[in-house]
């Protein structure tokens, strides 16, 4: 597939940037951070969202859905960059459907995916354990018990954990029984079920991610979520496709903090000419604008991969987190120092875009971790 | 040499009986002590580490003991220092008197100055701020606008100055104003001095990234400075800020090597995998070493050029020092932050955000590290 946007996916593109213009951004984020009981989204804005189908785009239609492609969905996650919305569209709208949607027939995907449709319901993904990403590392335990299954473990970064409805949790099933291939599992649980507890922290976007603790959970049969592909390959594929999401978000971050930077080398005023006519500065911009060229390619491929369920998504994936999260660092970095004092202010908004590039760079492996994963995905 | 080790020896004696042991800890930011008229002690063992060090003169070991020094040479001054770093000493007092106007009134100032304002700062009984930066000149601080008109015996000053560092908890200005727009930028500026209580003087805070406020907007409104407290000669004020800089930058160059609960090599090793003594993780080991390689680098350089240059400043050397030394501070917060992983992203009760975001105004701060780089380009390159 060309790696150019076709018409539909350039006025999606377009018809999101047209709408976070005038429904979200750093100002819109300040006040929900500064406001009195904080809970880490913009409800309205989600409202809004649901409205215009948003959370159903990758939802397939039997189930009330759009069934658009990840690469439609990609250009929404870019603008969310862009804009620093601050939703549930993320966690529920992309990697809870793609859980539920690759999920054999269940009464709860049944439920819960035409929900997620209309953006009634959130879901988030409790699956870290460490503070380090370390995703092979999973010891929350599925017992086998008299009358079904007990869940015991600690998840940590349970991205919108705070504000779920449903929880999807991967778990090691230690009896190896015949209802979990392998030892990998993926439950859906009520987040109210007795026995979790949810301890939410303000990570420095304003967002919130959630300590998860599962004490003694009765687990039932329906809540075992079963796939025609072993589990392994379902959470691969799953990191994969938030590591592509995460770097189209982490691409709008940089353009819009690139963009912010030039408009203020154009008009600031330093020695008697605008700071944009010193090479040193002009330099470094053109570079970042070539570095920002590189990752609109990549994380294009990496989306059209997941269309086409390639074999290389994972590398695609590894590459284009780390290349789009090294260069948010530089984009948001340079957005900084460039803008002198004024870029240390809360009162301006790069800070705030330093901060969101920062975060979604840490969720599911920072640069550091991808580099090395792609080092192993190509041979060495 | 004899002398200066039984120097080195007296000096030993004296700190062992007379540092608390509550200041030979690592500090964070709370724990500086700043001093002024209404200062802030955090333990009464930091209050009884000043009141001795400032008894001694040893809080400006080189400033004559008349003005509250302890009149050490170079050489004494640095013994000093290595006993003091020997024993994890906290610095008795830290901001912008001793280490930034001091030397220059002792520079440029009248004998009047001097007594007026040195042995105060040494004690630790005023504190400073700095109103260099305005909304239009920051990078070109020649270009400052605040007025000062001469009335003879005292200026009239109106203007704005911005990114005061501790304005509002400050006692004393130092502020440089133009006195003079008939010549050249450079030509007209003076270097005043006056108390923030004095009428017009008011400032507002500003919020930082990180969440705190330590710089403010100071607007001057009609406030009247007498002539005595324009240090230096009036128009000549830019030599005297300059001079200022080198000692600003030669402080902020040191960024980051104050003694720290932990060090970065620590941190690394509590958080991350080890096996057979090396860090799993070969990414990380490798950014972690490129840093610890530059780091010991840039320590020696400063002590080099310490040994090297003359007891007033080290010039325009203090250009390298804090262009390298802020850039270094800043990647080790990038690490940090990289080492605790998803933790270090919390916002509430975490140090290692807020500190990560705080050490994005290091190579802003005291003139951009663009600024040092051209520095170097002109003054010690000779290039344009
Ligand atoms: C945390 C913090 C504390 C501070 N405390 C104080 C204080 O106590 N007192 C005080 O007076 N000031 C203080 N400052 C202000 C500081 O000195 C200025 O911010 C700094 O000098 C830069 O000025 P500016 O902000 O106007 O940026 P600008 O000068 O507008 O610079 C914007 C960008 O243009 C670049 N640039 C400008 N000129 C050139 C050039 N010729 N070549 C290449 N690049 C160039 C700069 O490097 C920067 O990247 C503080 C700043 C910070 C961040």
């Amino acid at each position: 597939m060309s790696l150019v946007l076709s018409e539909e996916e350039t006025m999606i593109r377009d018809t999101a940037n047209d709408f976070l213009s005038e429904n979200a951004g750093p100002d819109m984020l300040r006040k929900l951070r500064d406001q009195d009981d904080p809970c880490g989204y913009s409800k309205v804005l989600w409202e809004k969202m649901a409205d215009l189908g948003w959370p159903s785009l990758l939802i397939p239609e039997e189930f009330g859905g759009l069934d658009f492609s990840h690469t439609a969905m990609g250009q929404i996650m870019q603008q969310v960059g862009v804009h620093l919305a601050t939703t549930p569209l993320f966690s529920t709208g992309i990697l809870a459907a793609e859980v539920l949607k690759k999920s054999k027939v269940n009464k709860n995907k049944e439920k819960l995916l035409p929900l997620i449709a209309e953006g009634k319901v959130k879901i988030a993904v409790a699956l870290e354990e460490g503070s380090r990403y370390e995703p092979a590392v999973i010891n929350t335990r599925l017992d086998s018990s008299s009358n079904g299954y007990l869940l015991n473990g600690n998840k940590r970064n349970v991205l919108d954990g705070g504000l779920a409805d449903y929880l999807i949790v991967v778990c090691r099933h230690t009896s190896k029984g015949e209802h979990i291939q392998g030892d990998l599992g993926f439950l859906i649980l009520d987040a109210n079920k007795t026995g979790i507890e949810i301890k939410n922290n303000m990570l420095i976007d304003s967002r919130m991610a959630s300590i998860v603790t599962f004490n003694n959970v009765e687990i039932l049969e329906d809540e075992i979520l079963k796939f025609e592909q072993t589990p392994e390959l379902i959470l691969e594929n799953l990191l994969s496709t938030a590591n592509i999401y995460l770097s189209a978000e982490l691409l709008g971050v940089s353009q819009k903090a690139f963009e912010l930077t030039i408009e203020y080398l154009k008009t600031r005023t330093q020695f008697g000419v605008k700071i944009g006519s010193f090479q040193a500065l002009q330099h470094r911009a053109s570079h970042l604008w070539a570095e920002i060229e590189l990752c609109k390619s990549i994380v294009l491929k990496a989306l059209r991969a997941l269309d086409q369920n390639s074999d290389d998504i994972a590398k695609l994936s590894s590459f284009a987190k780390a290349k789009t999260s090294k260069i948010s660092e530089v984009a948001t970095n340079e957005g900084i120092q460039m803008h002198g004092g004024i870029g240390m202010t809360d009162e301006f908004y790069m800070g705030f875009y330093l901060k969101r590039a920062r975060v979604a760079q840490m969720l599911f492996g920072d640069w550091k971790y991808h580099t090395d994963q792609a080092a192993t995905l190509s041979g060495y | 040499m004899n002398n200066l080790n039984s120097f080195r020896k007296d000096i030993r004696s004296w700190l062992a009986e007379n540092c608390p042991h509550a200041m030979r800890t690592p500090m964070l930011e709370k724990d500086i002590c700043r001093g002024g008229r209404n200062p802030v002690f955090q333990s009464e063992e930091q209050q009884i580490w000043l009141k001795r060090m400032s008894e001694k003169g040893w809080t400006a070991p080189t400033w004559p003991v008349e003005y509250g020094g302890a009149g050490f040479s170079k050489d004494q001054a640095k013994i000093l220092r290595e006993e003091l770093s020997l024993i994890n000493a906290r610095p008795p007092i830290s901001g912008m008197g001793i280490s930034m106007i001091g030397p220059a009134i002792l520079e440029f100032g009248s004998e009047k100055l001097k007594q007026q304002h040195l042995p105060a700062m040494a004690k630790g009984e005023v504190r400073w701020c700095q109103g260099y930066s305005e909304p239009n000149s920051g990078s070109d601080l020649a270009g400052l606008q605040t007025k000062a008109e001469n009335f003879g015996d005292h200026l009239i000053v109106n203007g704005q100055k911005v990114w005061t560092s501790y304005g509002d908890d400050a006692d004393w200005m130092f502020c440089l104003v133009r006195t003079n727009s008939d010549v050249g930028k450079h030509s007209g500026i003076s270097l005043v001095l006056f108390d923030m209580e004095t009428p017009g003087v008011s400032t507002k805070p500003i919020k930082l990234i990180s969440g705190t406020s330590v710089f403010c907007e100071t607007y001057l409104d009609n406030v009247r400075v007498d002539i005595e407290q324009v240090v230096g000669d009036i128009d000549a004020g830019w030599t005297v800020a300059k001079y200022l800089l080198t000692h600003e930058r030669e402080m902020l160059g040191k960024l980051g090597t104050a003694p720290t609960e932990k060090s970065v090599k620590e941190h690394a090793l509590d958080c991350l995998g080890v096996c057979n003594d090396r860090l799993t993780d070969e990414v990380m080991r490798k950014e972690l070493i490129d840093w610890e390689i530059d780091y010991l680098c840039h320590q020696l350089t400063m002590e080099r050029v310490n040994a090297e240059i003359a007891s007033n400043g080290v010039g325009n050397t203090s250009a390298m020092l804090k262009y390298y030394g802020t850039e270094l501070n800043k990647r080790k917060h990038e690490l940090l932050v990289s080492i605790h992983g998803s933790d270090s992203m919390h916002w509430e009760n975490n140090p290692i955000s807020r500190q990560w975001l705080r050490s994005k105004g290091n190579s802003i701060e005291g003139g951009t590290s663009e600024i040092q780089l051209n520095i170097i380009s002109k003054r010690i390159l000779g290039l344009g």
